[in-house]
């Protein structure tokens, strides 16, 4: 395993809200609902973590957990990115519409 | 070699995520947003997975994803109506997932490698644990609290002493969760950390229980926020960036949404969490009984064809009776006629932020007729017929002036100011805030009771019918 450095993990925390912080705010306020189920996909990164722990040479009790977790995310991923498109699709602008 | 090809990966994915979240700014490029951000998940899963030597276990990883697949892809299609409950339940999802890797790290490390339960690690593992599981039981309720089901209380459910005990609670977890990150590895410390999940996952369902559909938007938004935030805490056990970078924009946006939410309602965090409302208050009826004056759909008809300027202040009653389609029509009607037509969305109409515009997209209505509240006050006076359609205490004047009113100091859409106000409503009830609603008993306004779907369908027959003459 690689030493941790909990500062830079910090800082990376820090600077990562913060661009969070000034992408988010220019979003339209239109599209808040598919926002919230695309940002719902992104968290649904813990899937890197299921998988670590669900394919690593670990006893059974912990896979199962990390089978469950990694179950969870995937379903987040799959629903959320499906879900953002089909409702973003909708979105017309006064051109696209007879 | 294979770690640097992982951070490789990881840095890209982190950038791809942050144009996804960017070219959300425009409903134009919004797609090119998902794409990005599958694209990147794409890109982390594979580079986590082929990883030599360190994942070993391929069958487990594919029956789990491919499970994934089985349940998300219906969860894509539900009808859009039912939007928030879904974000609610996802929301559950990864909470749950989040819990789950905080609990098998912290029983793989106590059982094998001691030396990795550093305070540092042990105190993110707390966060993690904590923010997951009850963001997993919290959402879970709020899901079932949307969907309607029947024994989850819709209304908000208050008790003696319930801030005392939500407040002990969550002392109760903390000094527990200082007491077992400052001895890890105690005898007893397996047994207070499955004491502090227990509370945890019993928070989550107190802290739902008291709050009512109107805050609904507020606490999904928070939900949002602790979601993303356990994806951070577990970035911090596993030592891996990415989990950190995608957490903390998936808690940034939670964050700003619940800041919206919050000021779109005059409320703090804190009073949204803590100070549950929805027992009905009792009007100050000063003497005299007031009394509604109820309109005919012929006769709201012909007024509506005799408007310039029409506005339309949806609101949750719309997306109970899924009436968008009905609505596209009259909108349709109403242009044909020359007359503009446009819709004055506030933040916190519906059940989640933005929960309007998505079903007025779906029933085709163009964005650029959906107006934001503070754009389309100013041009309320010159309106001359709103019809608010199944919204209440978005339009209620009592939150300019009443300091009594619980939804005082609220911004709220001036429907009062226009010429003339139709109000569709199912009943006589009060909203879900459980106000009375002044403006419906307004000189100027006409009530038409009904489902919002049905008294359209009537509007629209009447418009397309007689009108042509």
């Amino acid at each position: 395993m690689q030493s941790m450095d909990y500062w830079s993990m910090l800082f990376v925390f820090m600077l990562a809200t913060f661009i969070g912080i000034g992408v988010i705010r220019r979003v339209s306020r239109l599209l808040h609902t598919p926002l919230m189920s695309i940002t719902n996909a992104i968290s649904a990164i813990t899937v890197i973590g299921s998988i670590i722990v669900t394919g690593s040479d670990h006893p059974l009790p912990i896979r199962i957990l990390g089978a469950i977790a990694l179950f969870a995310s995937m379903t987040n991923i799959v629903s959320g990115f499906l879900i953002t498109d089909r409702m973003l699709k909708m979105f017309k602008g006064d051109k696209g519409h007879k | 070699m294979s770690y640097a090809f992982s951070q490789l990966a990881y840095i890209v994915a982190t950038a791809l995520f942050i144009f996804s979240l960017h070219w959300m700014s425009d409903p134009k490029s919004a797609r090119r947003g998902v794409y990005s951000g599958v694209a990147a998940m794409l890109i982390a899963v594979i580079a986590t997975w082929v990883q030599p030597g360190i994942i070993i276990h391929h069958a487990w990883i594919v029956i789990a994803i491919s499970m994934g697949f089985v349940v998300g892809v219906p969860l894509s299609r539900v009808p859009l109506t039912a939007v928030p409950q879904r974000t609610a339940l996802s929301h559950s999802f990864g909470g749950l997932a989040a819990g789950l890797v905080g609990t098998a790290e912290y029983f793989l490390w106590l059982h094998g490698e001691q030396q990795n339960l550093t305070t540092f690690r042990m105190t993110a593992i707390i966060a993690e644990i904590v923010l997951g599981y009850l963001t997993f039981t919290g959402s879970l309720m709020a899901a079932g609290k949307l969907q309607g089901i029947k024994w989850i209380p819709q209304r908000p459910v208050t008790y003696p002493l319930q801030n005392v005990t939500n407040i002990g609670m969550l002392l109760l977890a903390l000094v527990l969760g200082v007491a077992i990150i400052l001895n890890p590895v105690a005898g007893w410390a397996s047994a207070v950390f499955l004491i502090i999940i227990g509370l945890a996952l019993s928070f989550g369902v107190l802290l739902i229980i008291p709050i009512g559909g109107a805050d609904m938007p507020t606490v999904i938004s928070i939900l949002n926020a602790y979601a993303g935030l356990s994806a951070v805490a577990m970035g911090f056990v596993l030592n891996n960036k990415l989990l950190i970078t995608a957490g903390a924009l998936d808690g940034s946006s939670g964050l700003i949404l619940s800041i919206i939410m919050c000021k779109a309602m005059n409320r703090s965090f804190a009073n949204v969490l803590f100070g549950a409302f929805g027992q009905v208050q009792s009007v100050k009826v000063a003497g005299e009984e007031k009394a509604y004056k109820v309109e005919t759909p012929e006769g709201a008809a012909q007024i509506l064809e005799e408007a310039n300027f029409v506005v339309i202040v949806p609101g949750y009653g719309m997306a109970v009776a899924q009436a968008q389609h009905k609505v596209r029509e009259l909108y349709d009607l109403l242009k044909k006629r020359g007359i503009t037509v446009k819709f004055a969305i506030h933040p916190v109409a519906g059940r989640m932020p933005g929960h309007m515009n998505v079903l007025l997209a779906e029933a085709e209505i163009p964005y650029t007729d959906l107006v934001e509240m503070d754009e389309i006050n100013s041009d309320m006076p010159q309106c001359d017929v709103v019809l608010v359609l199944g919204a209440n205490d978005v339009v209620n004047p009592a939150a300019r002036y009443d300091k009594t009113s619980p939804i005082y100091g609220m911004p709220i859409i001036d429907a009062d100011k226009a010429k003339t106000v139709f109000a569709v409503k199912r009943s006589k009830n009060p909203g879900f805030a459980g106000i009375e609603n002044e403006l419906y008993f307004s000189d100027k306004t006409w009530m038409l009771f009904g489902d919002a779907k049905v008294v359209v369908g009537e509007l629209v027959k009447q418009l397309s019918g007689g009108g042509m003459c």
